[in-house]
């Protein structure tokens, strides 16, 4: 009896090893393929008798140089770091106020405005992208980071006062109304009591917005078509690839460097973000 | 001197009066909500408005105006080959893409539900297509299914399923580029639908578990009577969530394929874009890409009824 227990057991634990291992495997393999192939020599690399998996010839780093100093990499790797950090900052501002307000004063009224926020962070850039377009040219912010700027924030704000609504929820007011009967302001309750209970979706809301616009890829497409004014993620598939002449060291070298870091930043928030999407709605 | 601080006294009281008047609940909590939904309508309503008249336009890049021709554009995309090809397209994708994320992703989230050492790790790689830029992990993918150097292809010939050398064209044949497409929409969206359905799983009540194992209930009869029904809820959420990405989406396709071979992976939101932002025809891009909306706001009624489900549980 207890011999077949064990049977069962070291049957489950092997059936689910060999399970993650497989998915394992699906998801990350197209990175540990960027890797292997950033640190290829070319002549190994388009030699279909070799073994692909391996290192055939001594690696090198010819690719990664390649990467830096022959193109625009860094420039874009910037640019995508700029437009990144001024699309936090809006958004945080506009989002602070808008899910306390929300959450603390508006009541009924708060959660309909609060879906409706949310509603708007389902509309997709398709449905947008050629409005939005007639909007950048006449405001002639065409071919800037600007457009970006301005753009990116339709849909973060929405998300990010959603998930500060829920967070801002479970802070208990009571702690502000103390903080007020001890003689501070609204403000300084909120800035001295609230906020700092609030950090952990504050930072979750700051990673989002962060690797929202570091992702984002129609939007950028369309609006800025000047290679140095470009973010990462289209001016590697854009403009590394000349013709039909693909560079795949040089391409898989750049697409793995952009990937892997935003990938880390994700990780530490991504049970933040499952409740924000878990409790859609959580709020009547 | 005193006379300037006379003179300053009135807009002193003014604004501390002002002050306390902004003190006001009922005053300040619209004032904080305002900014972001002033954004919101200004970059999103007015713009989703604007696209509705540039549908009925002839509006163009040369002549951004256009004037007035009512529901033209809409009876002339109809009538394209091109246009009813991308809507039976962005409706195979979705919804084949999203039958196997329900199906795997359920698989995956079973064999993660209990503690095991290393367990971080995995749900980093695990994680690793939906947060990394997609365009760029689509680059990736590009390299995988080469022409003539796909990783694959080297795969099936060591295992003999193909001759040494002979190549699949994944991306030159309409059946098969179609195939690879939906396939990457899997693999970027199963990790999304994974981390829902965990999070739900652990969730479960674990009394009523025990309580039925005690009774004897076996694996599939717990699973389905009641692990699943009490897993719709959210479930559903992830679906949806992952259904409105991946109809919406034109990341993969245009990476990938460009819409070809022959226009035979085209989706709405890639044909839009080719339409009205490459070839410069605003109104009927405007027009193809409105195709998406009633869709859109049908997923987004379930969802929000399903997440309200799902918080009763």
């Amino acid at each position: 009896m207890r011999k077949r227990g064990n049977w069962q057991r070291a049957l489950r634990v092997g059936g689910r090893a060999l399970i993650l291992v497989a998915f394992c495997t699906f998801t990350s393999f197209p990175f540990a393929w960027m890797l292997i192939t950033a640190f290829k020599r070319n002549s190994d690399l388009y030699n279909p008798v070799n073994n692909p998996f391996w290192f055939n010839e001594p690696p090198t780093l010819e690719h990664l140089e390649y990467v830096f100093t022959k193109t625009l990499y860094a420039n874009w790797i910037v640019n995508t770091a700029l437009v990144g950090v001024v699309v936090v900052a809006i958004t945080l501002l506009l989002a602070l106020p808008a899910g306390y307000s929300l959450s603390r004063f508006l009541g009924p009224w708060g959660t309909q405005l609060g879906i409706g926020m949310f509603l708007v962070y389902l509309v997709p850039p398709t449905l947008l992208f050629i409005p939005l377009a007639r909007v950048v040219s006449e405001l002639r912010l065409h071919n800037t980071l600007w457009s970006l700027i301005l753009i990116y924030p339709t849909i973060t704000v929405p998300f990010a006062t959603w998930l500060l609504m829920g967070f801002f929820k479970s802070i208990p007011p009571e702690l502000e109304e103390q903080a007020l009967v001890d003689g501070y302001s609204r403000l300084g309750a909120f800035w001295r009591v609230t906020l700092p209970l609030a950090v952990p979706g504050i930072i979750a809301v700051v990673i989002f917005s962060f690797t929202i616009s570091a992702q984002e890829f129609v939007y950028a497409l369309s609006f800025v078509t000047n290679v140095a004014r470009k973010t990462v993620s289209v001016g590697v598939p854009a403009d590394m690839v000349r013709g039909d002449i693909f560079d795949w060291g040089p391409l898989m070298a750049s697409a793995f460097l952009a990937s892997v870091p935003v990938a880390i930043l994700y990780y530490f928030v991504i049970d933040k973000f499952v409740r924000g999407f878990t409790t859609a709605g959580a709020i009547r | 001197m005193r006379s300037s601080t006379a003179a300053v006294r009135p807009w002193v009281s003014f604004l501390t009066r002002g002050g306390r008047w902004l003190r006001r609940e009922r005053v300040f909590a619209p004032l904080l909500v305002l900014p972001a939904f002033l954004y919101v309508v200004l970059l999103v309503g007015l713009p989703f408005l604007y696209a509705l008249y540039l549908s009925l336009t002839d509006a163009t890049t040369g002549n951004p105006y256009g004037s007035f021709i009512g529901l033209r554009n809409f009876s002339e995309v109809v009538q394209d080959r091109v246009f009813r090809t991308a809507l039976k397209n962005t409706f195979v994708f979705t919804l084949s893409a999203q039958g196997a994320v329900i199906l795997l992703s359920n698989v995956l989230a079973r064999a993660l539900s209990t503690e095991f050492r290393g367990k971080g790790f995995v749900l980093f790689l695990l994680l690793l297509p939906w947060v990394a830029p997609v365009s760029l992990s689509t680059i990736g993918w590009l390299w995988i299914l080469h022409a003539r150097f796909s990783v694959l292809d080297w795969v099936a010939w060591q295992l003999g399923l193909l001759p040494h050398g002979q190549n699949t064209f994944w991306l030159g044949k309409p059946n098969l580029a179609m195939f690879s497409v939906v396939m990457v929409h899997v693999w970027r969206m199963l990790p999304f639908a994974t981390v829902v359905l965990l999070a739900g799983l652990t969730s479960l009540p674990r009394d009523l578990l025990d309580q039925a194992e005690v009774d004897g209930a076996r694996f599939w009869r717990k699973l389905f009577q009641i692990e699943l029904p009490l897993l719709l809820p959210i479930m559903s959420v992830a679906v949806l969530f992952g259904t409105i990405f991946t109809f919406t989406d034109m990341a993969v396709v245009y990476v990938l394929t460009r819409g070809g071979p022959f226009d035979t992976t085209q989706v709405l939101s890639s044909l839009a874009f080719f339409k009205g932002i490459v070839g410069g025809n605003l109104s009927v891009g405007a027009a193809i890409s409105l195709f998406l909306f009633p869709v859109l706001l049908v997923a987004a009624v379930l969802i929000l009824r399903a997440a309200r489900r799902a918080e009763v549980t």
